[in-house]
């Protein structure tokens, strides 16, 4: 419908939104989703439109005053199929339609910039790339695919951009993922439309949609001094990750170097790729996620590390394409007190303050 | 012969209501405590489930009041939560889920199979005292400070994050849920054994295979409920682990195990009214439903499709695309049968002889409001727009339109249709048609500017929202007076008209089903000998031959 006369349907858009009867569109889905709800609406309409005429005319026509004698009708196939076929194949095309925009929302592009957004009770933390941290706030650039990376800490959320037409659950212990390309500057709202707990309806904030230039002056008055990665690559020392994924023929772990997105051997005989689902499980659950070649001594992080610190450390071995600043690594941590350099698996995480000094056997 | 109505009263001056009826046989309140007469027993739950339907309704008033402005200030955050929370837990198994088949259903489908009483009358009761149980449990849990999960249980929020009265909660739902499997139950044995001689399979009414099809339901969905609530109630305690990620539980697979009930318990809900729908429509054209077994199978189909499409609650939650896709499309399959329907009950008007009595108004509201409802439903089982519509005010109006505009305008027009055969009295039928347009009227106004809400964005079970979304809010709440108004209304003059309504006689509708061949209000027995079915289902001239032969012989 959008590309029918596009000038006509920015003037219908615009004059719906100044009425606060519809949302803005402002991202490239957005109109190609509303194409389609104004398809449904008007089989809608017209659907309605049928019964009441029908059940206006007959009432009419055959009321008791005027047809004062009903006349037995059994049924009629051609009538039935008819209005069997004819909504099935209705149906059929919106469920076509429907699954291709589906398929474009949650299949994001290889070149989307990745932002990650953790939800909380009752909050959203946003994290760039660039080690950018925002609370119920999301900048992004026009004209570029943004993909969302969501997790949740705790129970489900649900994050909601009406504007952009998109959403995705975030869900306790996994990644999901949603993408969109924002196109008119502007503030919008997001939502968490998960119902969340006490606070759920103030789990909301807006996305600032930038130019490019404005977007790369926000970035650089906004950084925090240590991008993700470089966040991560401290916890993996501090957490002595280094002790075995260390790139060195003799370690215990597998090396870590170009691991992202590579297709790894398990013991059962089969593959799996390294994404960022993968790598998260790794972390928190070793034991479950062997790759083959390996014994199964690695300790959990299950409780250890805030979904925040696990996607640093992702961020950082997506990174990670030598393995020569681990071995530098390795070299300090060993100098600290580390008695037979075996990892061992521990239940309690020791304070922050010990972690920086390296891995302190309890 | 051309008047406006089908009305056919006995002559007031003589007429009495019958000296022997189920209500006159015995009285005390043990003779109603102990009955295992099913009429009685719908009247209880009658009475039952319109308690608990102004207890939800008041909730429904306190958060349409909140809503009002853009902060919440009537009430605090999680008190909302709590009166949301409540409000859905009571309306749905509290109300809709028994409301047409354990009241109407429970007096009129043993009648209308032309039996003495369901096939299991102590089970029945039984299923009465497990409502009752499961309402003192839901009560209570309202009393200590109610629960604040929202309907739907979600985990790991209802196990883990909240410290209200979540396992009262769950376990009222929980033994609601049996109260509704013996009524199914109950249902499906009836229809199976219990139907007199000649009535087949294709000359039931179509009510009775629309409670075939949904006590199917009861059955089938109803226990994985229980077991879901059972683990819920058990991670709570005992935390096993199921649903719990960080002891390998599976947070999805609490929603997967819950819609797996809770889709199917829509039909659960609408299919009983869908039954009263073909008998009222019929009743007021004077005609047999335009393509009865299409309508019966449609019945069937709905129940077998409604279990499939679960997983159309989820598309946004991260289950695989593909399985979005398949979903997608089954939803899609569901749509249809719903569409037959409703063209064939149109259908069933033409060349009929039709009055406007109060039940056919309700039946008629109930197609324009399910059409709009049905087609809505397909907006969110298409999986594009679904991500921007759901867990928006657009499925909050979508599951209205179905379950207040279908739902309880279906129950409104049975509950109308057969009070003459219930109570031998008919209610007043002015103010009652009155009362029908302001419900129809209301409910627009309430529920139609929540889908322009959703398009625009705003979330459901929000106590605050952004200032420009305020106008609609406005709207519905002032909707939701006008509606409440038109509730009102039945309860008053209904209650008025067992006293001083005019005497019913046996069918003062001229409709053709058994409980009208009968004396109103029946005896508990029902029929003084067993009846024989020699005719089709909505058969008018066998009613009128017969009506000239009592004429002949008198």
């Amino acid at each position: 419908m959008s590309h029918i006369s596009p000038v006509l349907w920015q003037y219908l858009v615009k004059w719906l939104t100044n009425f606060a009867l519809f949302p803005p569109e402002a991202s490239k889905i957005a109109p190609q989703m509303d194409a389609l709800f104004f398809f449904m609406v008007l089989v809608s309409l017209v659907g309605l439109t049928i019964v009441v005429l029908l059940i206006t005319a007959f009432s009419i026509l055959y009321r008791k005053e005027r047809h004062p004698v009903a006349e037995q009708i059994e049924g009629s196939t051609l009538l039935e199929a008819t209005w069997t076929i004819i909504p099935l194949g209705l149906f059929l095309i919106m469920f076509v339609w429907g699954a291709l925009i589906y398929f474009r929302v949650y299949t994001p592009p290889a070149n989307a910039m990745n932002v990650y957004v953790v939800g909380k009770q009752w909050m959203w933390k946003v994290e760039h790339a660039g080690g950018q941290h925002e609370i119920n706030a999301l900048h992004i650039p026009a004209g570029r695919p943004i993909q969302l990376t969501l997790i949740s800490q705790d129970v489900f959320h649900s994050f909601s951009i009406p504007a952009f037409r998109v959403k995705r659950e975030a869900i306790p212990g996994r990644y999901t993922t949603v993408w969109f390309e924002a196109t008119q500057p502007g503030t919008y709202h997001f939502f968490c439309t998960q119902y969340c707990g006490t606070e759920h309806s103030h789990m909301t904030g807006d996305v600032v949609v930038m130019t490019p230039d404005g977007y790369k002056k926000w970035l650089a008055e906004s950084t925090s001094g240590m991008s993700l990665a470089q966040n991560g690559e401290r916890l993996f020392a501090s957490l002595s990750c280094t002790a075995c994924h260390n790139d060195r023929a003799d370690a215990r772990g597998p090396s870590l170097v170009n691991v992202y997105g590579s297709r790894l051997p398990l013991p059962n005989g089969g593959t799996v790729v390294a994404d960022d689902a993968f790598l998260r499980e790794a972390i928190l659950d070793p034991s479950q996620h062997l790759t083959q070649g390996f014994a199964p001594i690695m300790p959990t992080y299950q409780g250890q590390i805030s979904e925040d610190g696990v996607i640093s450390l992702v961020e950082f071995i997506k990174g990670l394409h030598s393995g020569y600043r681990l071995q530098q690594t390795l070299t300090t941590t060993t100098l600290l007190p580390e008695s037979e350099g075996k990892a061992v698996p521990v239940r309690q995480a020791p304070p922050q303050s010990h972690l920086a000094k390296g891995w302190v056997k309890p | 012969m051309s008047t406006s109505t089908i009305v056919r009263l006995p002559d007031q001056s003589t007429a009495r209501i019958p000296r022997m009826n189920f209500l006159s046989r015995e009285n005390g309140l043990l003779s109603w405590l102990l009955t295992s007469d099913h009429k009685r027993i719908a009247i209880l739950y009658l009475i039952s489930i319109t308690f608990f339907f102004f207890v939800g309704g008041a909730l429904a008033g306190l958060i349409r009041l909140e809503l009002l402005t853009p902060q919440s200030d009537l009430m605090a955050t999680d008190t909302y939560n709590k009166v949301f929370t409540m409000h859905g837990l009571i309306m749905i198994f509290f109300f809709l889920v028994p409301s047409v088949p354990a009241t109407i259903g429970n007096f009129v489908l043993p009648m209308m199979v032309g039996a003495k009483d369901l096939a299991l009358p102590k089970i029945n009761l039984l299923s009465w005292y497990l409502y009752i149980v499961a309402g003192g449990l839901m009560l209570y849990t309202m009393a200590v400070g109610g629960v604040d999960t929202g309907w739907t249980f979600t985990t790991p929020l209802s196990t883990h994050y909240l410290n209200t009265h979540v396992i009262s909660a769950g376990l009222a739902v929980f033994v609601a849920g049996f109260s509704s499997i013996f009524t199914g139950l109950n249902f499906i044995v009836t229809i199976h054994k219990m139907r007199c001689p000649g009535m087949t399979w294709f000359r039931l009414p179509l009510f009775v295979w629309a409670h075939y099809a949904a006590s199917l339901l009861m059955v089938l969905g109803t226990p994985v409920l229980a077991i879901t609530l059972v683990l819920v109630v058990l991670e709570r305690t005992v935390h096993i682990g199921v649903f719990d990620p960080a002891l390998g539980g599976d947070p999805l697979l609490f929603q997967h195990l819950f819609w797996f009930y809770s889709h199917p318990a829509v039909y659960i809900m609408i299919l009983p009214g869908m039954g009263v729908i073909s008998e009222v429509i019929s009743t007021f054209s004077r005609k047999r439903v335009f393509g009865y077994t299409a309508v019966a199978f449609s019945s069937v189909a709905i129940a077998v499709f409604g279990f499939f499409v679960w997983a159309h609650h989820m598309f946004i939650m991260g289950i695989s695309n593909y399985a979005a896709l398949v979903f997608s499309l089954l939803t899609m399959l569901v749509a249809v049968p719903s569409a037959i329907k409703i063209f064939n009950w149109s259908f069933t008007l033409y060349k009929g002889s039709i009055t406007f009595e109060t039940p056919m108004l309700y039946a008629i509201g109930f197609l324009g409001l399910f059409t709009i409802g049905g087609m809505t439903g397909v907006f969110l089982g298409t999986a594009g727009t679904d991500i921007h519509l759901t867990e928006t005010y657009f499925v909050v109006a979508h599951f209205h339109f179905v379950m207040v505009g279908g739902m309880l305008m279906a129950f409104l027009a049975g509950i109308h249709f057969w009070w003459p055969k219930i109570t031998g009295r008919m209610y007043p039928e002015k103010i009652s048609q009155l009362a029908a347009v302001v419900t129809f009227i209301g409910f627009n106004l309430t529920f139609f500017p929540q889908f322009i809400l959703g398009m625009l964005g705003m979330p459901r079970r929000y106590a605050s929202y952004p200032p420009e979304f305020q106008i609609l809010n406005v709207f519905s709440t002032a909707g939701a007076t006008v509606l409440g108004v038109g509730y009102l209304l039945p309860v008053l003059y209904l209650t008025w008209s067992l006293k001083y309504g005019k005497i019913a006689g046996n069918n003062p509708w001229q409709a053709t089903g058994l409980e009208w061949q009968t004396q109103s209000p029946p005896l508990t027995e029902n029929f003084t000998r067993i009846p024989i079915m020699d005719h089709e289902a909505y058969d008018y001239e066998w009613l009128e031959n017969q009506q000239q032969k009592e004429v002949a012989s008198a």
